[in-house]
Parts: structure tokens; sequence; C-alpha cells
């Protein structure tokens, strides 16, 4: 674990002197008097305020190998503390008045149509507009050609303008809060938008930052600030900030204060921040613990006071408020093939009306000048010149382009537009589903990204993250190994009130927030046994515990008056974990300040001096605390990982206890816990002086400062006496084997990629079914590439033999084929040797033979590595799902990438394009809404394929019979209004709620998500079967009314109204046909939009300035007219009917049958094959508990 | 449209901390059965009894259209009588446009039908062109229908290119290519007998376009004065709304062969009679070969004589009818129960092992 998240990832935490070990310390008895407020408390701290050196910062251990270097002049920001004027006078900072508002009045047109010209689509109707306006090409009059992009561009445009209006307002309201702002020697408030860069500002506790200021000073003497970052990434935990101890104790208003900040230029990362401040002739480097980001919230600190670096848009969470992830579904992608293909059919058909145009114009060449319905030439002014034609050459040229713009509609653009309303609807259906709601976070779930919904529905890889994503991240201390003896009885005991440990206050009971079961064996022994060997080392383990760690108690108030609860705050569960199990032993920590700990040690409150603090790193593995003991004694306490913790262990004086110990940490691991080692040792006077000074003199080090506290704290946390271990259980989550089983079933691939050791993983991958007893393991774990490269070939070996065995175990969608399945566990050394090597197609070909992928001891990277791999080598949709900073990479590497909202902050929700609260959901998400929105999505995308291609067919069709002139009998405001008006609706509405099975079924056959990952609903098959089909019903609409009108007195406008009547029908009835489920949404749109389609051919034949005045009403009133209708409609649809007839019953498919059982109840339903479920990783879990 | 704004207002702001319940308990979904995708809907599934069902049906109302269709195009008589090439001199059949753009050869010219059938009246008498694109694209736009409304809009003459204005500038009235090659050739009939048949004229248009689209107060003004004569010329004395022969030729055709409407007669007619038509051969289909034919013929409701739609109901329903034996054999061969879970996919192969 230790390798992947900061297990005990602390902020700095400043020592006392070590004068102050020497003056008396306030007994006990005394801090517990005047107990009772926070404030009482500060006051009992001894009487000159103690010199507080701060030291170091995650920034900085970060960045310890490089020395601490200046900022260059031409890349910092210079900001004089208090100086508004002197700081903005060389540079244009920007003003803290926000603008979230993209557009003014002024510039919303050109820059929403700059915007939204950005599509290829519009450029595509806006190409074809422009040709139309040219008088040679004029198909459509003026109006029609512009008003479907018209129509968009307004529709887009009033969107666009109501969201920003909200934003003009809510920007408003932010720009008029106040703040108290330093004026002329007096904080007085001030308007969010006046204040400037180098100003100095005053926050009270719950007000949220105006800007992103430095710290000066604060009410706690030691400069400690607390703060929620909620708005900003969503952490609810406090998290602390430091005032330099240069500034602590200036008070502005009445001494001034003049410095000079030099920091970077203003970046989006929240994490990290760097600069320096020159005060009074000296320099004091800065780090992200000294600096309070705009949006967050000063909490359990009475005021702060800090300077304005970054303002208004130049903010971190200004700067991060970018939009989300951008990615095209591979659907859209295939899409775009069969979009290439209908290009290409449309240049054939273009190309074909020139041609006969040409040949046409050739033949009857002589005949043009005179022939009545062409006149060739112009006698109106006597020149006798050709009226509008340019010698065949030239017509063909024009009569293709014409062409273009009468059959522009084969290219479904409007398609890209209902896409997106489509994905809206579904995405606002998914995060209504209630079955996706968590109750314990409260969460919804999120679709960021809302151009992949329907890539859900074909994932076949799912990489998944352990801790925080299978498991809860509540850490809960399950068992401790002390002096070698394990105590892991924890389980049994039953808590109830009497079990839980609480400390009296005056007369209020405080009590810690979260209940931990206690070994009774262990109880007793610290109760009655204190003065044994055995007792002094628990104690010590306990006090460890609740000494050795950054958590900030809380006390909260209950309904009970006389009841209060404390709640322990900190950035890591685990600390957390253990604190709590501390004090459910009796050691309840009190309180904490930078200087000292109060903690209630069975019942006697006591408080100890905090010398020192080494902070923990990832290299270190560990961190410790040197404590001032009453008795003025001084011990270091570390606590770490038992690879860190085992090389500093002083081996001989205690060689038992460490290998018991050790032997009781493999037991932990084996089980699934996460284990730490504590180890601690007294210091003599000396050893402590002399790490005081180094101490000191590495902390005020300019260079290099992590390095060389690096250097002072592993030479401190050495020789140390064992205490013991602690196991820590990170629970799974609800129903997560559950849905791994569900997963597997619907044949995708469950990979878990996590950071902990492998012992951990593989017994956490039996308790969440991921490994069952049957499997055969493959285990990797090499560490140089030759070896890795052995391993390799030898599981190659394997997995060829077993492949060779009959295909049974292969296929079975359950997985569990009596020992034939492979399971691969693969640790991050090995990988580092294999990915990105020539052995990565040796570990790819081992990996997707294998049935179960578990990598343990992966550094993020390597997750983002193993996705790609799978990304590279296949077609396959992968899906990452994560909690954590460490799955960042992952998550955006994978096709989709699921954040979990969890424990560990939003990053990866952040970076995620679907956020939902539990692991669990995914198998709704994917086997119901993934499925349903891939079967909606591939289905409106062939139909609109359909249903404009059949357009230009009956388009085309007219075209032969006219001279090939173009002409259209449909009108001009039928063919424009026919993608908007007539056909737009049904498809939208389907495709956004008709569902092919019920969630019912989906969930109880896994299996029918196969239908996604095989890609049956959209294919090269498919397009090229709609497209026949489209070519015939154009044909049975086309020539059914041809061949009854022959040589009949029709007019175009009545033949045109039938035509465009019978083809809407025929789209919105094979839309009905294909329609799975008839609610009354379906019914309105598709019945309402035949009927809108019959008054907008009325209306437009009302008007009495069209030459199709009245035509319906005639053709309305003959027989001939509804005989054609009907005939059309039963010959066009008999053979898509016929075909789906037959192979629904001859050859179902899963989801044919499925629905069959939906509707027809389960006759056979014993002859379901029901799922084992492997007795072995039951016995396992049990063994867990 | 971007995606960091259409979905913002109902982004939840998850992991949200202590504080402020009521707010997150509002986050919850609220049920219903629209937002949970739960309303009641029907679940059509083509079950054999449908799919049968359905065939028949289709094949069982078709049919029988089918034949009462043939049976009413049968009911119709028609007499169609090419005449553009017969009624060209014998000495002029080398320069055919020589002969009809000459003015002073008579273009009078006599032909005689014989009855086949009895024809009951009214007897509807149609011209028939071949091959005239009445549908081209430079010809249907070519036709201003404000300046035919509305009298003062008599100037208003765009799209009417080339036939905008006369040669001085004056605006033509009708205007436009359409109008322009207006049809005249006329024809008067004779029964055996010597008795003269009278073409009614009167209510050969749509009433429609006589009363909306074609204006009482509009008067033909500067028609066919042009260098090229397109064909008939109009009495400017004549209202548009009147002029029936004109509303009839504007009413363009779908295709390229067509029918217009020449008039009616009020007489019934006997089998055998020889009918005498006197036609007026004007119209210059020469230049482009098309065919001009005469056409008498009687009416039934389904229209004229037009025997495909009968067929086509025929073949379709006979077409149904076989399907549906088709697939009730093919599922008597080849049963299946309906919704048994051994039919899917991971069911069915373990079985095959």
């Amino acid at each position: 674990m230790a390798t992947e998240r900061p297990l005990l990832d602390l902020s700095p935490r400043p020592p006392n002197p070590a004068a102050d070990i020497l003056k008396p310390i306030p007994s006990s008895r005394s801090s517990r008097r005047s107990r009772g407020s926070r404030g009482s408390l500060d006051r009992i701290t001894f009487a000159p305020p103690p010199t507080v050196i701060r030291y170091g910062s995650r920034a900085e251990s970060d960045r310890a190998n490089a020395s601490q270097k200046d900022i260059p002049d031409e890349d910092a920001r210079l900001v004089r503390i208090n100086d508004p004027t002197g700081t903005n006078e060389h540079f244009e900072f920007s003003g803290n008045s926000i603008r979230t508002a993209k557009y003014s009045i002024l510039t919303f047109l050109p820059r929403n149509l700059f915007e939204q010209f950005h599509r290829v689509a519009y450029i595509y109707f806006l190409v074809i507009a422009i040709l139309n306006q040219l008088p040679q090409l004029a198909v459509f009059g003026r109006g029609a050609s512009i008003l479907p992009l018209a129509f968009v561009l307004f529709v887009t445009a009033i969107k666009d303008a109501y969201e920003d209006y909200r934003r003009h307002r809510s920007d408003l309201i932010e720009n008029n809060r106040t703040a108290q702002v330093l004026t002329a020697g007096d904080f007085r408030p001030k308007g969010w938008k006046d204040i400037r860069v180098g100003e100095i500002i005053k926050v009270q506790s719950n007000e949220t930052l105006p800007c992103d200021i430095v710290l000066l000073s604060t009410s706690d003497p030691t400069g400690v600030a607390y703060v929620q970052t909620i708005n900003l990434d969503g952490e609810s935990n406090l998290k602390t900030r430091y005032a330099k101890q240069e500034t602590l104790f200036r008070t502005p208003e009445k001494q001034g204060l003049t410095g000079l900040i030099r920091c970077e230029n203003p970046n989006r990362n929240i994490y990290g921040f760097y600069a320096n401040m020159e005060i009074d002739g000296k320099r004091v480097s800065l780090g992200p613990s000294n600096i309070i980001l705009r949006g967050c919230e000063l909490k359990n600190t009475s005021w702060a006071v800090g300077v304005a670096v970054y303002a208004g848009r130049e903010t971190k969470v200004m700067l991060n408020s970018s939009g989300s992830p951008s990615k095209r579904s591979r659907l859209e992608t295939h899409m775009n093939r069969e979009t290439f293909l209908l290009s290409a059919l449309l240049i054939v058909l273009c190309t074909l009306v020139a041609v006969f145009t040409g040949v046409w114009l050739a033949i009857h060449k002589s005949e043009l000048e005179l022939a009545q319905f062409f006149r060739k030439k112009n006698y109106s002014n006597h020149k006798g010149d050709n009226y509008n034609y340019y010698g065949i050459g030239m017509e063909v040229f024009i009569r293709f382009l014409m062409a273009v713009i009468v059959f522009q509609i084969m290219i479904p653009i409007s398609l890209y537009i209902s896409m997106e309303l489509v994905r809206l609807g579904q995405a606002y259906f998914m995060i209504q589903d209630s079955n996706l709601y968590d109750e314990t976070s409260h969460s919804r779930f999120q679709c960021r990204a809302l151009n992949i919904n329907e890539d859900l529905g074909q994932i076949k890889y799912v990489f998944s993250d352990k801790t925080g994503t299978l498991t809860e991240n509540k850490m809960e201390f399950q068992c401790a190994s002390i002096s070698g003896i394990d105590y892991s009885n924890g389980k049994a005991s039953v808590p109830d009130d009497r079990g839980v440990y609480s400390v009296i206050v005056g007369d209020q009971y405080w009590r810690p927030k979260m209940v931990v079961k206690t070994d009774p064996e262990l109880l007793k022994l610290l109760r009655n046994r204190r003065n044994t060997e055995e007792g002094r080392s628990a104690s010590n383990f306990f006090f460890a515990l609740s000494a050795c760690n950054t958590i900030v108690p809380l006390v909260v108030d209950t309904p009970d008056p006389a009841q209060k609860l404390i709640d322990y705050q900190g950035e890591s569960p685990d600390e957390q974990a253990l604190v709590y199990a501390a004090a459910a032993y009796g050691f309840v920590l009190i309180e904490r300040t930078s200087g000292h700990i109060i903690i209630d040690v069975l019942g006697d409150r006591q408080r100890f001096d905090i010398l020192g603090l080494h902070e923990f790193d990832s290299e270190r593995k560990r961190m410790s605390v040197i404590v001032g003991f009453p008795d003025k004694t001084v011990k270091i306490f570390v606590k770490g990982a038992d690879s860190s913790m085992f090389g500093v262990m002083e081996k001989n004086l205690n060689a038992n206890i460490i290998q018991a110990t050790e032997s009781h940490l493999k037991t932990y691991s084996s089980v699934g816990l996460r284990t730490l080692v504590i180890g601690m040792r007294e210091m003599n006077r000396m050893e402590f002086e002399e790490w005081h000074s180094s101490y000191e003199k590495a902390s005020t080090a300019l260079f290099g400062r992590g390095s060389l506290l690096k250097a002072v704290a592993a030479n401190i946390e050495s020789n140390l006496s064992i205490l013991g271990a602690s196991g820590i259980e990170d629970k799974l989550q609800q129903g997560v084997p559950e849905a791994i089983e569900s997963l597997r079933q619907a044949g995708i691939k469950v990979w878990v990629l996590t950071g902990d050791k492998q012992e951990t993983a593989i017994s956490i991958g039996y308790s969440c079914k991921l490994l069952t007893g049957e499997m055969i393991q493959i285990i990797i774990n090499s560490n140089s590439k030759e070896s890795c490269k052995k391993s390799l070939e030898e599981a190659l070996a394997t997995t060829t033999k077993l492949a060779s065995m009959p295909p049974a175990a292969e296929t079975t969608a359950t997985g569990l084929g009596a020992g034939r399945t492979l399971a691969l566990i693969i640790d991050g050394k090995s990988l580092l040797y294999i990915l990105e090597t020539e052995l990565e197609g040796e570990l790819f070909k081992v990996a997707t033979s294998c049935h179960v992928v578990l990598c343990c001891r992966v550094a993020p990277l390597q997750k983002a590595g193993i996705v790609a791999l799978i990304k590279k080598r296949t077609d396959d949709m992968t899906l990452a799902i994560g909690d954590g900073a460490n799955d960042v990479s992952m998550i955006q590497m994978a096709d989709v990438g699921i954040g979990i909202s969890g424990q560990e902050g939003r990053q990866a929700v952040m970076a995620s394009d679907f956020a939902m609260g539990q692991f669990r959901f995914l198998v709704p998400l994917l086997f119901v809404h993934g499925h349903w929105n891939y079967q909606r999505m591939a289905y409106m995308i062939l139909y609109n394929f359909y249903r404009n291609s059949i357009f230009v067919f009956v388009l085309f069709w007219y075209v032969l019979y006219t001279a090939f002139s173009l002409t259209t009998a449909i009108t001009e405001w039928s063919s424009v209004l026919y993608s908007v008006i007539y056909t737009a609706l049904p498809t939208i509405v389907i495709g956004i709620l008709d569902k092919d099975l019920s969630r019912k079924t989906l969930l109880k056959y896994p299996q029918l998500y196969g239908s996604g990952q095989r890609e049956e609903r959209y294919n090269l098959k498919l397009f090229i079967l709609t497209m026949m089909d489209s070519i015939w019903q154009s044909l049975a609409i086309f020539f059914i009314p041809y061949l009854a009108y022959r040589h009949s007195t029709v007019d175009g406008s009545s033949i045109g109204d039938l035509w465009t009547l019978a083809v809407v029908i025929m789209v919105n009835i094979h839309l009905g046909m294909d329609v799975f489920r008839w609610n009354w949404v379906t019914h309105v749109s598709i019945w309402g939009c035949i009927v809108a389609t019959f008054i907008c051919v009325i209306i437009i034949d009302v008007l009495p300035i069209l030459p199709g005045f009245w035509a319906i009403f005639h053709v309305m009133a003959t027989w001939v007219f509804w005989f054609c209708l009907v005939a059309i409609l039963v010959a066009g649809m008999i053979p898509r009917f016929t075909m789906k007839a037959f192979s629904e019953f001859f050859f179902p498919s899963d989801i044919q049958v499925a629905r069959e059982l939906e509707k027809f109840g389960n006759i056979n339903e014993n002859r379901v094959s029901e799922v084992a479920m492997s007795t072995f990783s039951n016995n396992q879990q049990q063994s867990i508990l | 449209m971007k995606n960091d704004t259409g979905i913002s207002a109902a982004r939840p702001s998850a992991g949200s901390g202590d504080g402020n319940a009521a707010r997150r308990n509002s986050n919850r979904p609220k049920y219903s059965r629209f937002t949970q995708q739960e309303l009641p809907a029907c679940k059509p599934i083509l079950t054999p009894q449908w799919v049968i069902s359905v065939f028949t049906l289709i094949g069982v109302i078709f049919i029988p259209i089918g034949v009462v269709a043939l049976l009413a195009s049968n009911d119709v008589v028609e007499i169609v009588d090419r005449y553009e090439i017969a009624c060209v001199p014998p000495n002029m059949t080398h320069d055919k446009i020589g002969y009809i753009q000459n003015p002073s050869i008579s273009k009078t010219c006599t032909r005689k039908l014989k009855v086949p059938k009895d024809m009951d009246k009214p007897i509807y008498v149609y011209y028939q062109l071949d091959n005239f694109y009445q549908n081209h694209r430079r010809y249907v736009k070519s036709r201003n229908d404000q300046q035919l409304r509305d009298a003062s809009k008599a100037n208003e003459t765009s799209g009417c290119d080339p036939e905008k204005t006369t040669a001085d500038g004056m605006p033509i009235v009708p205007c436009g290519l359409i109008a322009w090659s207006l049809f005249n050739d006329t024809y008067s009939f004779n029964r055996g007998n010597g008795e003269a048949m009278i073409v009614n004229k009167k209510d050969i248009s749509w009433k429609s376009d006589r009363d909306h689209k074609f204006g009482s107060d509009v008067y033909p003004k500067n028609f066919q004065n042009g260098a090229l004569i397109g064909g008939g010329k109009l009495d400017p004395k004549i209202r548009l709304s009147e002029q029936e022969d004109l509303i009839v030729w504007m009413r363009t055709a779908a295709l390229p062969t067509f029918r217009k409407l020449y008039g009616r007669i009020d007489v019934d007619l006997k089998e055998n009679d020889i009918i005498t038509v006197a036609l007026e051969n004007n119209y210059n289909t020469y230049s482009f070969g098309g065919k001009k034919k005469l056409v008498l013929s009687t009416t039934t409701w389904l229209g004229g004589r037009n025997s495909f739609l009968g067929i086509a109901y025929l073949s379709v329903g006979g077409l149904c009818f076989f399907l549906s034996t088709a697939f009730t054999v093919v599922s008597l061969v080849k049963p299946r129960t309906i919704g048994d879970p051994s039919y899917l996919s991971w069911n069915r192969n373990p079985a095959s092992q």
C-alpha cells in the first residue's frame, strides 16, 4: 500500500524547541481543570509563546532530490505585502472579480456563432447553404435553404444564452460578497471583486476564502489554521495550514507589515505551491501548507490573516474549473466509417445525375432551343443569347453541385445533433436512477462525459483499483501483535455500551465517534497488569498509536447534552482507525496542538510535548514523533510499513519478538489486513541534543531542506525496539463479490490493479471471489529481466497446455470449469521489466488467456501501462474504475473511466467520465444502462442512416423522370422539414426511452451483455441490410404511385404530397415495428409525428402563393391516393417484416429469447443454469473473519 | 453541446461534507415511474400466431380490393388517338418544324374514331403529351404565382425568366415559360350522323385554383408578343380566373407523359359509333419529338383506366398468403417453444458437448 498512497501522509508538525522540555510542564490536573473549551486550552500553554519553527512540507519532500532553487524573476510573480498599488504597478495581475460567463451582450452573437461553427456538421450545413445561394445552383429558395441551419443555431444559441445568464447571475453574487481587507490601518469590509493582489485579508471562522492567500497569522498561537477544501477537491476532512513564524506575531493593522513574496506564476496544481517570502531581510520559503485557496472554508480557527497572491481567474480553483474530458465513443468511430460510405454513395448518385445530364443534353442538343420546356435562348432582349445555359460541360458540373445540394440529406448531419440530445436524455436517466444512488455518501451517479454513454454497453475489460473501490477504505482496527503475542479476538466480543471507553470531562461524557471491537484479554492486560513487562509494552503500543499520527480530535455535540463525541479528523484513514483503536483501549487522544498532545491514559489525563516530527515519505515508508514525557524522558515512536521497519529494529535485543511479529504479520496480510509495525526507543539527553541541533540545522537550511530532514530522520529512526504490529481491515464494499461474479458471467475480464502487497492482494482476491480454489495461479514475481522472461515463457507453456485441452474450460460462461481456469498474479517489479519492452507481447498472451489477472504493488503509471497494453493490442473496450489520485492515469487511459466518489478525494472523479458511489453499481451501470444505451444508440444510428437515405432515393428516382434536371415533386419546405419535424422526434424519444429488455432480466442474465461486446446491434452487415431495405422501400414508395398515376392528369404537387406522406409514414412505421416497448411517450411521438406531417403538408398546401395550392385536398379525395398509400406501406414493409419474423422465430438471438421469457413467464425456469458459488471462497472468507 | 454545461444543473456535489443534511437528502433522485424508466408499456413480440394472422389478414384484405380495383379499371372505356404525325400533310413530313411554324399552312385535320364499347356520359376529353417535361427544373420554376392572383402585382415577374418582359421592358401577364407554352390544339366532335357534340369546357380546372390562385381582376397583358411564340394566345378581355385552359395547363404535370383535361361531352356513346374529330394541330411538339394524343375516356370511382393497382393488390395479397403458408409450414417442421431459456446461447453450448 505504501508505494501507492501516502499511508501516513503528514503535514509537518512544529516541534517545540528543546528548551521547553526542561521547563516545568503543567500537570495533567491543571489542564483538566481548565478543560472545557478550546480557547481555554490554548490559554494554558506556558508563558512565553514558543518560537515555532516550521519545517518542510509535502511539496518540499516531493522535490527532495532537486535542491531548492530560486524562482527566476521572469517566471515569478512578485507580491508586495500590504502594498497592492506597488504590487500591481508593473504587472497586470488580474483583479478578484471572476467571470465564468462566456459572453457579454455585445460579444454574444459573434462568439457564440464562432463556437457553434466549430462543429463539422454546421460547417457542412453552411457550405451547402452557401452553395445554394449561387443563382445557378439555387435549388431551394433562400429561406428554405437556411432554415435548418438557422433553426439549430438559434436553439443552441438560446440554450447557451440561458446558461450564460445563469453564470452571469452567480458571478454577480460571488463578486459582491464581502471580505475584511486591511485598508488604512484597519480591516474593513470590501467587495470580493475589488480585492487586489498584495492586500491583506482577514477571514473569520466558517468564512469562505475570496482568493488564494498566503497565511501570515492565525488565531492559534502556533499559526495553525484548519480549512475544509470541500469546494475545491471534495474532501470533507480538515486540513491544516500554517503561518510562518516570521509573520506570526505581527499585527499588520498596528505595526504594518512589508515584505516581498516571490511565487510561481498561476498554475492549476492545487496541491503545489512554491514561493519564498522576504521579510525583515530574511528569506523564508513557502510551500503548499502555507497557502489557503479560494473556495476553502476556514474551520475551527477563529480568524486567519493572509496576503492575497492569486486573485480572480488566476486562483487555482478557477484555473481548475475546466470542462470534462472528451472522448469519442466506439460506436461513433464506427459510424464515421459508414458516414464515409454514405458520402461515397452520395457522390455516386450525384455523378450519375451529372453523367445522365450530359448524355441527355448531348442527345437532345438540337432540340433544346425550341422545346417549350427548355427554351435555351432568351429572346426578350433581341440578342438571342443563351438563357441560363452554359454548354454541356458546365451544365454537367452545375448539375453535379445541384445534386449535392438536393441529396445533401444523405449525410445524416442531424444525426449528430440528435445523438447529443439522446445522450443528454440517457444521462438524465442514469443520474435519476435510484439504483445508482449511494445511500452512505448521498451521492448520485454523475455523467461527466456526455459522449460515450453507449461505450458502457461494450466493455470487455474492467481494470479495478482495490482500496476504496473494491473495499470501502473505511479502515477498522482488527488485531494487534504486541511483543510477539497475537491479540486477534476482537471479533468475539460484542460491543455494547459498557465496552465503549469514554472520558469524563466535568459532568460530560466524551466518547469516540466510532466504536471499535476490543479484545477482552488485551483490555484485561491493560487494566490490571500494567506494570508487568507485557502490560508496559501494550500501553506503549497504544500510546504510540494515539501519539504517532497527525489526527486532530474534534468534539462534536450530541442531542444528549451530557454526551459529546470525539471525531478524529485526519487525512489518512489508517491513522484514524489506529487512533480510534487506541481510544477503545483507553488511550483517548483528546487534544492536539502543534506543540503538545493531551491523552487520557486510562482515565488519567496527561499532557505530552511533541518535540519533533518526521513526516512520512515514500522512501522511508515510515513516520516518527519525538515525545517529551511529563517525567522529562524523551522517546521516539516510529510506525511504518513492515518492509521498512524491520530494517531499523534492534535485532539482537528482541529477535524472538521480531520473529513472532513477522509470522503474525504474514497471517494478518494473508487474511487481507493492512499491517503497520510500531517501534520505539528512549532517547538520552545527549542523543536528543545532537538530534535537535541537526534537526534545527536541517530545517533552517535554504537548500535541500527536504533531503536533509530525511537524513536526520533516517539517522534517528534506528535501533528501535519493537512494540508490535497492527492489523487494519479494509472492509469489502457491499456486493462486491456478487458484482465481480456477474461481470465475469457477462464475459467481462476483471483485472485488479493494486498497490498492496501480494498476500493482501491475493486474499482480497479470494474474498471478493475473483480468485477461486479451482484456479491455477501463475505467479510472476521476478527481480530481473531474465527471470521475468523465463517465468513468462513458463506461463505461456502452461496456458498453451491448457488451451490444447478440450475447449470446454474456455467457453463456459461461468469460468468455473474445474481446475482449468488460470489466474495470473504479477507484481509491479516484474512489470517494470515487462512493460514497454519486447516482453509486453508475451505478457499480453499470457494475461489474455488467463481468466483473472491480479497486479500487485503497481505504481500509478504502471496501471495506465497495463490498460495501454490491452488497448494497443486488441479492439476490446476497456473500463477503469478507481477512487484515488493514483488511479487517475489509468482512468484517463481507459476507454471508459469511472471514478468512485469515496473517501480519497475527488481527483479520480475529476478525471473520470462517470462517477458513482459504489463498485457494485458497475453491474446495473453496464448491464442495464450500458446495454440500453448501446442498443438504443446503435439502432438510432442505423435508423437515421435509413431514414435519410430512403428520402434521398425517393428524390433520386424522380430525378430520372425529369430529364435529370433535379426537380423535386416533394416541396422544398417538406424537404427541409423532413428531418427537423416529420421524423426527428420519434427517433430521439426511442433513443432515450426504448428498452429491449427490462432491468430485471438484464441483471438476471448477465450473459445478455455479450450482445454489445460482439457488436451485434451495429455492424457493417446490418448497415448494408438497412441500406438495401431503404432502397427497396424507396422503390415501393416511388414506383407504386408512379405506375398508378402513369398517363393520368396528376400534377406534380399532388403526387409529391403522396410521396411525402408515404415516406414519413413509412419511416415512422418502420421505427414503430422495431420499438420494443410502446409506452405513452412512444405512442405520442410516433403518431404525433405522422399527424404533424399531415398538418404541415396541409399548411404548405393552403398557401396560395405556392404552386401546390390545395393539391393535398384534391388528391386525398381520390381512392387511388389511399390505395397507393396502403399498398406502399404494406409492400414496403413486407421484406423487413418477413425477415424479422423468420429470424426471430427460427434463429432467435439471446435477447429475443429473453424478451419472450419476460413476456410469457418462465415456463422452464428450472432449466436455467444457476451459477455455482465456489464453496472454497466462502470458506476462505470465513477464515478471515 | 458542450459537455460541461449540459448536465451541470443536475450534477450532484458528491462527497459533500458534514452539515447541511437537508441538501444532501434532496440529492436522492425522486422516484417516479418515468425517471426510473418503468412506464407501463406494451411489449409486442412476433409470435407465430401473430405473424401468420398478420400475413393472412393482409391477404384477406388485399385480394378483394385487387379484384374490385381491376374490375373498376376494366369498366373504363378509353379511346386514344395519336395524331401529331398523321396530321402533317404528306408533303411536309420531311420538315415538320417548318410545317408547324408556317402560319400560312392550315393546321386543320380530321380524325375518325370508333367507339369500342358503350360509353356513358360524362365522357372526358383529354389531350396527352408524351416526352414533354413539364417537370423540368427550368420550366416548373418559371412562373410567378403572385402576379397571377393580384392585379396590383403585375410587375412582379421574378422567377419568370426568360419570359419576363417584352422586348421593350413591359411585364408579361401571365409571365413565365409555363404560361408561354400554353397548349393550343383544339378539338370539335361530330357523331357519325353529323350531329355536333358539344364539348363542355366549364369546370375543367380546380375550383380552388379559379377562386384563389388566378385573380378575377387579372387580365392577360403583353402575352405571347415575343419573337418566339410558345403556344396558345389568351384573350386579353377574359380574366385569368376564367381562362380555364391556362389554369389546367399551369398545374404542371408530375411526369413527362401526362394528360390534361380538355373538356367533357355529356352524351352517351354506343358501341361502334364513329366520331369525327376536327382538330387544329397548332402545338409544336415536333421540335423535340413529342407525341400528341387525343383521349376520350369514361371514369369510375377509381379514376381512369389503369389496371396496375388491381394487379399490385392481387400480387401483394397473394404474396402474403404464400408467406403465411410458408411460415406455418416451416414452424411446423422446425417448431420452437416461445420463451424457452434453453435457447439462450449459454444454455445451448454446454449441451452440445
